[in-house]
């Protein structure tokens, strides 16, 4: 078992790094110049859709798996789902906070204001709390039997409660004026279509998903070596 | 064979550490068992697992023949359950606390009114019946807290350290509650008070380490001395 | 059902005889609804401020109420292990968390139906469109206490114990904050019952699904 992983992480290493840089090379010299649906030049800034744009799905990736190993491990009670959902909520974490970080850095080269309350950002804002709190539910919980079972409650009502935010905040700005019209992410007739910028993006996204995987593999091993070291000190103690 | 309450390799464990393992136990109409043993040893957890409140990692047990874990609703009816946690609310008088659980159990109204003013009368609480429990002294809580167990009429009487803060004479008084119902046809008590718990049992357990450890009959032992002595023999003091 | 009934009515009763939640909540409302009063004694009167102003402090304090009102819910099944004694009975969990929520909302209808009179007066506001405000407030009500009651479950499990509960439920329950507030502020406005049916929907639907998830997960929240 333990071969297999390392076989796994030997290639993982060098692939992510290669995808890394043929990312960061790709932004910056591959992909096309942006305009927007009057025909006007796109700032340079909007490179960083390149990379927030991934960074998104993959946290929208890890909180799905937050809640499909909480149900599992509710059904089933097997400590390896709590150890993947732990490890999938913390490194979602850390992607959802780089998800409002890139937002906030382009929002504010593109439109002057690092926060907008628009339903897309203030849902990533909601995710990005309620994986927070399932953290600060799993810290405050001592016994690891009972924080496992009441973290992946916690982790199955939050998640099912992000497209409900979503609705209400949707509904919520819809009461008010459109502040940026159509330009607002300025892809609209950009040309998405074009295929240099999908090969970039197709780039990106596998070079943050195996990013995230490695990530994900290395926190899930700590929570596997911790139970071990559990076992056997409790071991020890019997004997 | 007939008996009440079947254990089956029963195994329990908290967080990788076994608590329970391989219990085995079969208690009969009439028998009143007694599991004793020191702090720790599993003896909550049995009574517990035993109630259904708490599932069991591996292993059966079943009450009248029912697999209790799994039609647990119907076979709580069955079952009546007093802790050292009295179950009772403080703010309710001691009535109304029977009531209370009397509907829970769906007694039926009319019978519910006759049955809790007996239950009442033997605990010999009638005159603070219609006092909130807060008031109560620590004997008279535990003495409803059997009352409130027997609401429902279980033939299953499960009782875990009733004993702890009692003085002797409400032990007394506890005890003779306990024994004079005739309904109840299995008692099954945790306890580690060796004098009271023997002299009440019919059967003695000694459970060490989650594992039963000893199991006999009371005139297989002989008084409550040598059951002593056979004690701390086998826990090594 | 009949048994949720059961228990919701025990739970009042202790409730209207001890009165501490009640007290509490009453008094923490007045309290919110006079700091708001204070803050903005220099628009009181002017009718257009303080209708935009209304729905956000009526739901900041009811929130803040919803907070109290469950972080003590399960106070009394804690005490002597009442809620073992609850699980004995023939009943499946489910019914033990529908007869606690009902209490809950009942109790929190009670402070809130307190609340809005108090507001009125305080803010010389002429509160209009009652029925269909009661309305809001009693969905919004039975949201936050759905998934509330649920996360005090885990809360009273862990080390910081009540302190935690507002950090799992804010986040949670926005989807219930938003729609109650846009809704009190169209009826506030002088709007219908036909302004506010996608909010009133949206609210349901919560309180449609957080009801049957929180029933079925209630279960693992008080098992051993």
């Amino acid at each position: 078992m333990s071969y297999m992983k390392s076989n796994i992480q030997r290639i993982l290493l060098p692939l992510m790094l290669l995808s890394m840089i043929g990312l960061i090379a790709m932004v910056f010299y591959y992909s096309p110049s942006m305009y927007d649906d009057a025909g006007q030049l796109l700032d340079k800034s909007f490179n960083i859709f390149f990379i927030h744009l991934p960074i998104a799905i993959v946290s929208y990736i890890s909180f799905m798996i937050v809640f499909i190993s909480s149900i599992l491990y509710l059904s089933t009670s097997c400590k390896k789902w709590d150890h993947l959902a732990v490890s999938a909520a913390e490194v979602g974490v850390l992607f959802a906070f780089l998800v409002l970080a890139t937002g906030s850095i382009w929002a504010r080269a593109a439109w002057g204001w690092y926060w907008v309350w628009e339903p897309r950002l203030t849902t990533s804002l909601v995710l990005f709390l309620v994986y927070i709190a399932y953290l600060t539910v799993r810290q405050s919980i001592d016994e690891s039997d009972k924080s496992a079972r009441l973290s992946a409650i916690f982790g199955i009502v939050g998640f099912i409660s992000v497209p409900l935010s979503f609705l209400s905040i949707r509904l919520w700005r819809s009461v008010h004026p459109v502040m940026f019209g159509d330009t607002f992410y300025g892809t609209a007739g950009g040309g998405l279509e074009g295929t240099s910028i999908i090969i970039t993006l197709l780039i990106s996204f596998a070079a943050f998903l195996l990013l995230f995987a490695g990530i994900l593999l290395y926190r899930y091993e700590i929570e596997q070596m911790k139970d071990e070291i559990y076992d056997l000190k409790s071991d020890l103690e019997m004997t | 064979m007939n008996s009440i309450v079947s254990v089956k390799g029963l195994h329990k464990t908290f967080g990788g550490r076994p608590v329970l393992s391989n219990i085995n136990m079969e208690v009969s109409s009439g028998e009143f068992v007694v599991i004793f043993g020191p702090n720790g040893a599993g003896k909550t957890t049995l009574i517990k697992t035993i109630a259904t409140l708490t599932q069991p990692t591996k292993g059966i047990v079943s009450i009248e023949g029912r697999e209790a874990h799994k039609h647990s609703v119907d076979v709580r009816r069955s079952i009546g359950l007093v802790s050292h946690d009295t179950f009772l609310y403080d703010s309710l008088t001691a009535e109304e606390n029977l009531l209370f659980y009397g509907r829970m159990f769906g007694v039926d109204e009319e019978l519910l009114k006759n049955r809790v003013n007996q239950l009442i009368s033997d605990s010999g609480l009638d005159m603070r019946m219609r006092d909130r429990v807060a008031t109560f002294s620590k004997g008279m809580k535990q003495r409803l807290s059997i009352a409130r167990a027997l609401i429902h009429s279980p033939c299953v009487l499960l009782l875990d350290e009733p004993y702890s803060g009692l003085d002797p004479e409400a032990t007394e008084i506890f005890n003779n509650f306990v024994i004079r119902d005739k309904d109840i046809r299995v008692k099954i008590m945790a306890s580690h008070n060796i004098e009271n718990g023997f002299k009440l049992c019919t059967r003695a357990v000694i459970v060490q380490n989650g594992k039963i450890v000893f199991n006999r009959q009371k005139s297989d032992i002989g008084d409550a001395e040598d059951f002593e002595l056979i004690y701390r023999e086998i826990l090594g003091f | 059902m009949l048994k949720s009934f059961h228990i919701a009515i025990k739970d009042l009763r202790t409730e209207f005889r001890t009165k501490q939640m009640l007290n509490s909540m009453i008094v923490f409302s007045l309290i919110v609804i006079v700091i708001f009063g204070i803050s903005f004694s220099d628009v009181a009167g002017d009718m257009e401020v303080i209708e935009q102003l209304a729905p956000g402090i009526l739901w900041i304090s009811f929130a803040f109420v919803a907070t109290i009102g469950i972080s003590r819910s399960f106070s009394d099944e804690i005490k002597n292990r009442c809620i073992d004694g609850l699980r004995m009975c023939p009943v499946d969990t489910g019914a033990i968390y529908t007869g606690k929520m009902l209490s809950t909302i009942m109790l929190l209808f009670i402070v809130e139906m307190l609340v809005i009179p108090l507001f009125s007066v305080m803010f010389n506001y002429t509160i209009q469109g009652v029925p269909e405000l009661v309305l809001i407030i009693f969905l919004g009500t039975a949201g936050i206490v759905c998934v509330g009651l649920l996360l005090s479950a885990i809360t009273i499990n862990s080390r910081s114990g009540e302190l935690l509960l507002p950090v799992l439920l804010f986040p949670l329950i926005i989807p219930v904050i938003i729609p109650a507030v846009i809704s009190t502020g169209k009826i506030l406005a002088g709007g219908s019952i036909s302004d506010i049916i996608d909010e009133l929907r949206l609210l349901g639907v919560y309180v449609i699904i957080f009801y049957v998830i929180s029933r079925i997960l209630f279960e693992y929240t008080i098992q051993e």
